[in-house]
């Protein structure tokens, strides 16, 4: 039995995001979406997250504090880019400082295109994501069971 | 049945039992009811259980050792003082044991290097100066009342010490919002997805250590709502119905209510504590002496 999927907590990184998507984001915590009927908080803290929502695209100034959040974050954890600008770097990926999307800089699970992205989508993607948590969660259990069975064969 | 002699042990023992379960529950009806508050529809009631044993399954990354160490002692010193409390010890020991707790809380967030977890444990620690005070003014003015710092002896006194505390007990009532971590004091840390400063003191505690602070804060919210029980001891029916009533009220006053300074929280806690728990033992006082029983 996992709990991983009853209660995701997420912690929002924005990085040089024009706020639309951010603004999606806090609108999926609202009474009209209510997420937190599925236990989800957005908790602000990385060390108590699992689910790091990554908006606007990576800039060489957001990178460092971007990869800092992502490794403050204890396994198992998943990675949701949200928006265009994330999944890509959007229309700014042209630009000289910037690098692209979020996976440029930290693996990424899940991609929730759109302009700004829409709640109904991002939701979509963190459900996603849950799925993605849970077979994270095995392997890294698999793994630690690992040096066990090799103390038994010998 | 049980020999009167063990009748202690039982109770401590059923409390360290059945007090994270209460607790959880009472955790998880207050989320529900904030959302409903919110026009929300909420978490499910069992939501809190989720949660901790979710951070049971996650990685635990510690800063420095030393800090599972203190969150240990957090969570063994609680309930120890919930289990002195509910077996009928001395309330002045309780009260110690119950501080100490904190005390491990904030050694613990003092303990990691984060300048969040260190604002936390600052404001912890001014949670717990401003809280103090009333919290030992309660037992004091129960011994008043009774003549015992026994909780045993309180509960059985088959006094109405209500109508000799009301001050005391509105006194009572104002520092359990700042225990509760209830705006407006919910200054080091707060429930639900409120967020200060990061997660203030538990910033730098993750996964299992985390799950334990949780366990350790649903032993003290029985411990808590168990004093209010010692005003109403001498009719069960009525102190639970107060106890509802004051735990509903303390979520209205959390759903209505900014965060205040902390200058505000502290002076105001004093306060309170002076002139409605300090007036009301000396009004206590004034009567024995006048009207020797």
């Amino acid at each position: 039995m996992t709990y991983l999927a009853k209660s995701p907590w997420i912690v929002h990184y924005n990085g040089s995001s024009c706020n639309g998507c951010d603004i999606e984001i806090l609108a999926a915590l609202t009474p009209v979406f209510d997420v937190e009927r599925f236990g989800i908080i957005n908790t602000g803290n990385p060390k108590h997250a699992d689910i790091l929502l990554v908006t606007g695209s990576v800039n060489s100034q957001n990178r460092e504090p971007l990869k800092n959040v992502y490794d403050q974050i204890p396994d198992p954890k998943v990675v949701v880019a949200i928006g265009i600008c994330a999944t890509s770097g959007g229309i700014f990926r042209e630009c000289y400082n910037v690098y692209g999307g979020t996976d440029t800089t930290i693996p990424v699970d899940v991609y929730v295109p759109g302009c700004a992205a829409r709640p109904e989508s991002i939701i979509d993607g963190v459900v996603k994501a849950l799925g993605i948590l849970e077979e994270k969660r095995k392997k890294i259990q698999e793994k630690a069971g690992e040096p066990l069975k090799a103390g038994g064969a010998v | 049945m049980i020999p009167e002699y063990l009748m202690p042990v039982v109770t401590a023992i059923l409390y360290i039992v059945l007090a994270p379960l209460l607790g959880g529950l009472i955790c998880g009806i207050d989320r529900k009811v904030t959302a409903r508050m919110q026009g929300r529809v909420g978490p499910p009631i069992l939501q809190p259980f989720y949660d901790v044993a979710k951070l049971f399954e996650k990685e635990n990354p510690v800063v420095t050792v030393a800090q599972n160490a203190y969150v240990l002692s957090y969570l063994v010193f609680m309930a120890v003082a919930g289990a002195l409390f509910f077996a009928g010890n001395d309330m002045l020991l309780v009260i110690f044991a119950f501080t100490l707790s904190h005390i491990f809380l904030v050694l613990g967030a003092y303990s990691s290097y984060s300048p969040y977890s260190h604002v936390g444990a600052e404001r912890e620690l001014l949670q717990i100066i401003a809280y103090e005070p009333m919290i030992i003014l309660t037992a004091v003015g129960m011994y008043m009342v009774t003549k015992s710092f026994f909780v045993s002896a309180i509960a059985t006194s088959g006094i109405p010490i209500i109508f000799y505390l009301p001050g005391v007990f509105i006194g009572y009532l104002m520092v359990l919002t700042i225990k509760l971590r209830k705006s407006p004091f919910d200054l080091s840390t707060s429930h639900h997805a409120h967020q200060e400063i990061v997660k203030g003191v538990t910033t730098d505690f993750a996964g299992p250590n985390l799950a334990k602070i949780e366990i350790a804060h649903w032993y003290e919210y029985v411990f808590l709502l168990g004093v209010i029980w010692l005003f109403f001891a001498w009719s069960p029916l009525i102190a639970i119905v107060v106890i509802v009533v004051a735990y509903f009220v303390e979520i209205l006053i959390d759903n209505t209510f900014a965060r205040v300074k902390w200058q505000l929280m502290l002076r105001s806690s004093w306060i309170i504590a002076g002139m409605l728990g300090l007036v009301n033992l000396g009004v206590l006082y004034y009567l024995k002496l006048v009207v020797p029983s």
